[in-house]
C-alpha cells in the first residue's frame, strides 16, 4: 500500500487561533478515513488544507506523491486529481446538470464535448440521475444535488475524494441516498476522507476513524476501537455527548 | 392637437437624424464605460491596496461631480492642450461618468457570487481565469444586468447634456426648434417622446436578455 495523502506537522492558524496544531496523518490508497469530533475541532479545515482551499502555516502535505504548494499551476494540476464534495453542494446554478459535470472535463482535462458528455452520462447513471441530465440544479432536491456534485467530482477521475459534511445540509430522508452513493464508491476502492456526523456510516464504511479535538488527533483506529472503546479522555467525552445517537 | 401632429411630422427628419447622434453618444459612452467600469471594479476588489485606494478615489471623484462639469472640463477646460470636438468631449465624459456607476454595479454583482462556487470550481482544477470566465463572470453579470440596464437608460437621457457643447443631438434640436418657433411646449414634448421611445426599446432589449439568462430560475 502506498500513501495517497501524507500530512506532516501541519499547522494552520486563523489569526491568533491555532486550528490545526502540528497534525500528522497518512491516508493509504483505497482507504476510507472518517474524521469525527466536536465542532471546532479542525476537521473541515484539515480537509480543506488537503486540496489547498486553506493555506497552511507550517508542515508539509503530499498528495499522490506531489507536495502541495499554495498556489499556481501546480496546485491546479494537483487539485484536478482530488475530488471535493461540499456541505452546500455548490453546483453551478447557471449550468444544467450535464454542463456542471462536463465543464471542468473540457476546460481542465481538454476532453471533447462528446467524451465529456459520455463520461457525465455514465456517472449520472451510476448515481441514479440519468433523467436529470438537462435539469438546472435549482430544480433538484438536496440529495439529488449532492449526488450530481459527487458525479462532477468523479468525472475528473480523481485519485482521492474529500467529503466535507456531505449530508449535514440535507433533510433526514435524503441522507440515505447520498450515503449509498458514497458506500458504493468505497466498495469500488476509492480513497476517501470523509468529515461526517453520521456515526453509522463511520462504523460500517470506514477503514479507520480519526477523532479530532482541539486542532489535533485525539485518537484513531478501527471504527470499533474508536467508537466502542475510546481510550482518550476527549474521545470518551465526545462519544458520551453523542449519547448513542449512531 | 392637429398642430402638434403636424409639428411632429414636419420636425421628423431633423429629430430622426438627431436621434441617431444621441444613440451614437450613448453607444460610445457605454462601449468605453463598460470596460473602464470593469477595470475599476477589478481594482476595487484587488488584493493590492493602492489599487483599491485608486478605485475608491476614482469612484468618489467621478460620482461626486456633476456630469455637465465633466463635459465642460473636457470641452472648454482642455483647450490649451487638446481641442476635442463636442461629440467626443461629451461621449468621453459620459463614459467616465458611467464607468464609476458601472464599477459599483459590477462589484456588487461579483460580491453576490457565493464563495462556495469559486471553491467548487477551483477544486475541479479550474484556474483563476477559467473560474472567472465560466463561473464568477456569468453569475455576476446575471445579477448585475437589471442595474446595468437601469444605468444604460440613465446614460441615454444624460447624453442630452451634449447639447451644451454644440452636439446636434436630440435635445439640441429641440432647443433650436423652440428658439425659432417660440413653441417650447410642443418641441419639448416631442423630444421627450423621442427619448421615451429609445428608452422603451432599450428596456425591451435588456428584459429579453434578462429572460434569456435566467433560464435556470424557471422550470
Amino acid at each position: 500500500m502506498s500513501a495517497i495523502v501524507s500530512m506532516q506537522q501541519v499547522t494552520k492558524r486563523f489569526g491568533p487561533l491555532t486550528v490545526l496544531d502540528a497534525v500528522d496523518l497518512e491516508v493509504q490508497q483505497g482507504e476510507v478515513v472518517v474524521l469525527i469530533g466536536p465542532s471546532g475541532a479542525g476537521k473541515s479545515t484539515l480537509l480543506r488544507c488537503v486540496n489547498g482551499l486553506e493555506g497552511i502555516d507550517g508542515g508539509t502535505i503530499t498528495v499522490d506523491g506531489q507536495q502541495l504548494v499554495q498556489k499556481g499551476r501546480e496546485l491546479n494540476s494537483l487539485r484536478r486529481r482530488i475530488g471535493m464534495v461540499f456541505q452546500q453542494f455548490n453546483l453551478f446554478p447557471h449550468l444544467r446538470v450535464i454542463d456542471n459535470i462536463t465543464m471542468a472535463q473540457r476546460d481542465v482535462l481538454g476532453r471533447s464535448r462528446e467524451e465529456a458528455e459520455a463520461r457525465a452520462r455514465e456517472l449520472l447513471a451510476r448515481v441514479g440521475l440519468s433523467e436529470k441530465e438537462h435539469a438546472y440544479p435549482e430544480r433538484l432536491s438536496g440529495g439529488q444535488q449532492q449526488r450530481v456534485a459527487i458525479a462532477r467530482a468523479l468525472a475528473m477521475d480523481p485519485v482521492l475524494m474529500l467529503f466535507d459534511e456531505p449530508t449535514s445540509a440535507l433533510d433526514p430522508e435524503l441522507v440515505g441516498e447520498v450515503l449509498q452513493v458514497m458506500r458504493d464508491l468505497a466498495e469500488e476502492g476509492m480513497t476517501m476522507v470523509v468529515v461526517t456526523h453520521e456515526m453509522r456510516f463511520a462504523r460500517q464504511v470506514a477503514d479507520r476513524v480519526v477523532l479530532m479535538a482541539d486542532g489535533g488527533i485525539a485518537e484513531q483506529g478501527t471504527p470499533e476501537q474508536v467508537l466502542e472503546h475510546p481510550t482518550s479522555e476527549r474521545g470518551r467525552a465526545f462519544l458520551a455527548e453523542l449519547g448513542g445517537q449512531g | 392637437m392637429s398642430d402638434f401632429l403636424s409639428a411632429v411630422v414636419e420636425s421628423w427628419p431633423l429629430f430622426f437624424e438627431a436621434a441617431g447622434r444621441t444613440l451614437a453618444l450613448s453607444a460610445v459612452a457605454l462601449l468605453l464605460g463598460l470596460p473602464l467600469g470593469a477595470l475599476v471594479a477589478a481594482a476595487s476588489m484587488s488584493r493590492v491596496r493602492p489599487l483599491r485606494w485608486f478605485a475608491t478615489a476614482y469612484i468618489g471623484l467621478v460620482r461626486g461631480t456633476p456630469l455637465i462639469t465633466q463635459i465642460f472640463i473636457l470641452y472648454f477646460g482642455l483647450t490649451i492642450v487638446l481641442l476635442l470636438p463636442g461629440f467626443w468631449a461629451a461621449s468621453i465624459a459620459l463614459a467616465f461618468h458611467n464607468s464609476a456607476y458601472i464599477a459599483e454595479i459590477l462589484r456588487s454583482g461579483f460580491q453576490s457570487v457565493p464563495v462556495g462556487l469559486d471553491e467548487a470550481s477551483r477544486s475541479l482544477g479550474m484556474s483563476w481565469w477559467q473560474t472567472l470566465r465560466r463561473v464568477r463572470g456569468p453569475l455576476a453579470f446575471r445579477t448585475a444586468l437589471p442595474s446595468l440596464g437601469n444605468q444604460f437608460i440613465i446614460a441615454v437621457k444624460d447624453s442630452s447634456l451634449a447639447a451644451f457643447v454644440t452636439v446636434d443631438e436630440l435635445f439640441q434640436v429641440a432647443l433650436r426648434a423652440t428658439a425659432s418657433s417660440y413653441e417650447p411646449l410642443t418641441y419639448y414634448i416631442i423630444v421627450a417622446l423621442y427619448y421615451l421611445a429609445i428608452v422603451l426599446i432599450l428596456t425591451l432589449v435588456v428584459n429579453r436578455l434578462e429572460h434569456a439568462l435566467s433560464k435556470h430560475r424557471r422550470s
